[in-house]
């Protein structure tokens, strides 16, 4: 946490203020913080992925772990448990889809993203296996999480500030997280040094599927339904938020802050878009175009700074 | 090999199991449906074969060939009696300028091929829709003499082999025989296994680089021409969309592993058979609409899984 | 390093001078009604957005179509709130899916924005929408496609259904009519083998089409009441060569129908691939749902069931149960007519 991830915060102030400035409606406190609810699971499973990527791997499944899970939570919701039944049970089945993935690539020594590919396929599968073509309805005290507010901030948006807190200090002040960066920057460097790397990859793994559980019941709540063909693609956007917020595909490299700042960053593009009225087609293309530039400034950044 | 003969055992296990359960997977009409699904995935499967093979990733592909499909479709329209060649060489020559864009962003600007190509992956989707203002390709802006490339072929022992399998096949055996014969093809497996050594030793790893994006458009852009060819009509939404990851299921069935340096072009085709071969049976065994996802995914993780455990026994 | 740091800074700075306060919040987009359909690039809903652009002329309001990139089940939400946010007068969708969305149409609606679905309603969940305004009499599509294909196979044979998702509102309860047709003694000697689902994508339309001619050799003919599932139903029919009179055909040959529009079935019409097929004109759907925003919006009319309202160009049109109003006829496209249509 050295350097502040300059690039997207720059980048982040520049889109707040030229949406503010041109954009009519834009710049509505209680607009932006509703609007906010609908990129909470992408930001959670964004920080799960920064973690992923530190050590050098990637999650493509953690948007089929989260259908799963919200699937899985919302049938035993229907069979009569209750929230506190339905909150632990959601981060137990996210956490150990995320673990198998965790396994495999530790254990067996399966490229990641092959593993992911797989079980992207297999879990979404599972849901729709699990739920038929039918979606559930979440019972009416569960619904709405997106709605209540406090001090005047929605619970999801509070519920990610803190997880972030949290995945920080994991990832940037403890044992764990240096041992994830030692992974992801030389995997045999720091085998000779001792340190569990089957562990550490695990572990990184079974976190994002703990996000996955997370960003379930989030999911679950705000929509009031659950379905096996929700959140399709979420994947891709989690992985595009944790590198414009600075975590190197390579390994080695990312930032928890630079992760969360990216997240307001996509969130502020999009909905400056959106309430411009911009056709989907334009909004695809300038998102897109955004994403190679941010990551083409940071590089460009790292280099001058290398050079000086 | 001895990889490649453990992936035609998978395939054979897996169509003798198919057979047993429906007798009718063998039939012309089901071996044909298995031959038709292949040639677009294997024309677009070997650029991704150059591109992994150096330690990349062309995430782009399925945007890429929907943006190609629509472009010679427009051109179709403008003149029907454009011949079939200009058609090839049109969709081919879109691809080499989308992939010059992955190309120079990777290889010049140096930015992770995975972040540029999810990026491109976007971006050339949403060009789709704006050069075709949202209009899908109808069928009748498509002449026969494109689509009678899927129906007619070359006739062995009652199946048809169409042209568009002809091609692939023919594509097959040219990546085949760069990737042995050349020093380009020598250069791509020596940068991609350890691109330090490969610089040292003098390989220009930024040509190699750029090379593979640019061919990897140029294939991709074929497909989409090939895609108007198959399905007479090309929709800029749906047109290879979450074609990559077939792709890549693909090559990586196949053997290469995605840190760069391996990879056949043989092991590719026999990825290709077998994912071919699961859709079909998955609709030929009439498996539940709602389980064929999991099944699907459960038969690529087996594969994949077995395949880890083999080379590691090896490896030992 | 630090100069540049420098250097950013002052530009975040300028450029946060150079904004002034927020541009007003004009009312620009009071007398707009946005259509949110499925997904962009769908010619069944571009023929839609002419209705409404017909209506716009004549009833005086702006029109705007904003589709989702994708037809994912919740890539509408962020679009509804969007223009929620703009403050447009009326909001007309297409729904992606027929829960997902309630509580993001319910807040429109509180915040005064007159709520209705086009061709895919909320169904089970019509209370958080003013009205839907449905192709044409649903009780009618599944017997007269039924008929149409019963019709050109004598009332005798096996035939099969390639629909959409296995999970799309609309196309069930087409098939649920076909199904409860076939009681009808004159279908007695036909048989529905099969119900497959493509999923509305080229590729798995086309691989289930031709599992379908491989496991039933002696199938007779093809629904697909979906215009994916018909064009690639005909382009596997065509490659085969078994259509009747086909180049491969051994006796009768497989006869197919569906739902499409006409612009999409031309080619095959011409080569007798598909000999007729039906829909009806979307257009009509967004010319009466305009019509009804409009009027509901200014207070003018409230929908009940059982209400029949004149709509101009459209004759009486009646409101039935959960106030469901059914658009223009249905219409069999073949070889004579094919060509006075352009959509």
């Amino acid at each position: 946490m050295k350097r502040l991830p300059l690039v997207p915060l720059v980048l982040l102030v520049i889109a707040v203020f030229v949406a503010a400035r041109y954009v009519p409606h834009f710049f509505d406190a209680r607009y932006l913080l509703d609007t906010s609810t609908l990129y909470i699971e992408v930001g959670l499973l964004a920080l799960g992925s920064t973690l992923v990527i530190v050590t050098g791997n990637i999650d493509l499944s953690v948007g089929s772990n989260l259908v799963l899970s919200a699937c899985l939570t919302a049938m035993l919701m229907r069979s009569g448990y209750g929230t506190f039944a339905a909150v632990t049970f959601s981060c137990v089945v996210g956490t150990v889809l995320g673990a198998i993935n965790g396994l495999m690539v530790a254990k067996l020594r399966l490229p990641s993203f092959l593993v992911t590919l797989g079980t992207m396929a297999a879990y979404r599968g599972a849901a729709q296996a699990a739920m038929g073509a039918k979606s559930i309805a979440l019972p009416d005290g569960f619904k709405g999480i997106d709605q209540s507010l406090v001090f005047g901030v929605p619970w999801p948006l509070v519920i990610f500030l803190a997880i972030a807190v949290v995945s920080g200090v994991l990832l940037h002040r403890t044992v764990f997280g240096r041992w994830a960066f030692a992974l992801g920057t030389n995997e045999s460097a720091s085998q000779y040094s001792g340190l569990p790397n089957d562990w550490t990859k695990i572990a990184v793994f079974a976190y994002t599927g703990l996000m996955a559980g997370i960003g379930a019941l989030l999911m679950d709540s705000r929509l009031a339904v659950a379905r096996h063909d929700l959140a399709r693609g979420i994947e891709l956007d989690a992985i595009t938020v944790a590198v414009v917020g600075g975590a190197a595909i390579t390994g080695g490299k990312g930032s928890i802050l630079g992760t969360a700042i990216a997240l307001f960053l996509l969130m502020t593009v999009r909905t400056a878009m959106g309430v411009a009225n911009v056709k989907a087609e334009y909004q695809l293309t300038a998102i897109g175009a955004l994403l190679v530039v941010t990551v083409l400034a940071s590089e460009f950044r790292r280099k001058s700074a290398a050079d000086e | 090999m001895l990889r490649n003969l453990y992936a035609l055992g998978f395939v054979v296990v897996l169509c003798l199991a198919v057979g047993l359960k429906e007798p009718r997977f063998f039939q012309p009409m089901s071996i044909e449906s298995v031959l038709l699904w292949m040639p677009l995935i294997t024309v677009v499967a070997m650029g991704q074969l150059l591109v992994i093979a150096t330690g990349g990733i062309d995430i782009s592909v399925g945007s890429l060939l929907g943006f190609c499909g629509i472009a010679v479709g427009l051109v179709l329209k403008s003149d029907p009696h454009l011949p079939v060649v200009f058609a090839f060489a049109y969709g081919a020559g879109f691809g080499i300028a989308l992939g010059f864009i992955n190309a120079a962003l990777i290889a010049w600007a140096r930015v992770s091929p995975l972040i540029v190509t999810i990026g491109t992956l976007a971006a050339f989707r949403g060009l789709a829709f704006m050069v075709s203002k949202g209009d899908q390709i109808d069928s009748s802006m498509v002449p026969d003499s494109l689509t009678s490339l899927a129906n007619h072929g070359i006739k062995i022992a009652g199946v048809n082999l169409s042209w568009l399998l002809v091609i692939a096949l023919v594509i097959s055996l040219v990546t085949a025989l760069v990737l042995r014969y050349t020093a380009f093809g020598r250069n791509v497996y020596a940068f991609g296994s350890n691109p330090a050594a490969a610089r040292l030793r003098g390989i220009p790893g930024k040509a190699i680089t750029f090379w593979v994006y640019v061919i990897s458009g140029a294939l991709a852009g074929l497909a989409g021409t090939m895609y108007a060819a198959r399905f007479g009509f090309v929709n800029p939404l749906s047109a290879g969309q979450n074609f990559e990851l077939t792709v890549i299921a693909a090559v990586a069935i196949g053997g290469a592993k995605l840190t760069g340096g391996t990879g056949s072009v043989l092991g590719v085709l026999l990825g290709c058979l077998l994912l071919s071969c699961i859709n079909v049976a998955l609709s030929v065994l009439g498996i539940d609409s709602n389980w064929q996802m999991l099944a699907y995914g459960v038969v690529i993780l087996v594969a994949i899984v077995i395949d880890g455990i083999v080379q590691r026994r090896r490896a030992a | 390093m630090r100069t540049r740091n420098i250097a950013l800074y002052l530009s975040i700075a300028a450029i946060a001078a150079a904004c002034g306060p927020a541009p007003e919040a004009g009312g620009g987009a009071a007398n707009t009604i946005v259509f949110i359909p499925k997904s962009t690039g769908n010619p069944y809903f571009k023929r839609v957005d002419t209705g409404f652009e017909n209506a716009s002329k004549d009833l005086g309001f702006s029109f705007d179509s904003q589709a989702p990139a994708t037809a994912d089940a919740t890539s509408q939400l962020s679009v509804i709130k969007d223009q929620v946010q703009r403050g447009v007068a009326a909001i007309v969708i297409s729904a992606n899916s027929p829960d997902a969305l309630n509580q993001a149409l319910d807040q429109a609606r509180d915040k005064g924005v007159v709520v209705a679905t086009v061709d895919s309603d909320l169904t089970g969940n019509e209370s958080h929408r003013d009205f839907g305004v449905l192709p044409t009499d649903f009780s009618q599509i599944g017997p007269s496609q039924l008929e149409l294909l019963a019709k050109s196979i004598n009332y005798e044979g096996d035939f099969a259904i390639l629909s959409a998702t296995s999970d799309a509102p609309n196309q069930n309860a087409w098939i649920a009519g076909m199904k409860e047709e076939m009681k009808d003694a004159k279908y007695a000697k036909m048989h529905l083998v099969a119900v497959v689902y493509g999923d509305d994508e080229p590729q798995k339309s086309s691989t289930e089409a031709e599992g379908l001619l491989t496991k039933y050799p002696s199938l007779r003919g093809i629904i697909s009441p979906t215009s994916v599932g018909l064009a690639a139903a005909a382009q596997v029919l065509e490659n085969a060569g078994v259509y009747p009179g086909g180049p491969n055909t051994k006796g009768p040959g497989v006869v197919l129908t569906g739902l499409s529009t006409p612009n999409q079935m031309k080619k095959a019409v011409d080569k007798g691939v598909v000999a007729s097929f039906q829909l009806w004109d979307p257009a009509d759907m967004g010319e009466i749902a305009a019509y009804l925003a409009m009027q509901v919006k200014d207070k003018k009319l409230t929908l009940k069931p059982g209400d029949e309202i004149d709509v101009p160009g459209h004759g009486k049109v009646k409101v039935g149960e959960n106030n469901v109003i059914f658009a223009g006829p249905l219409v069999t496209f073949d070889k004579d007519n094919i060509g006075n249509y352009d959509f």
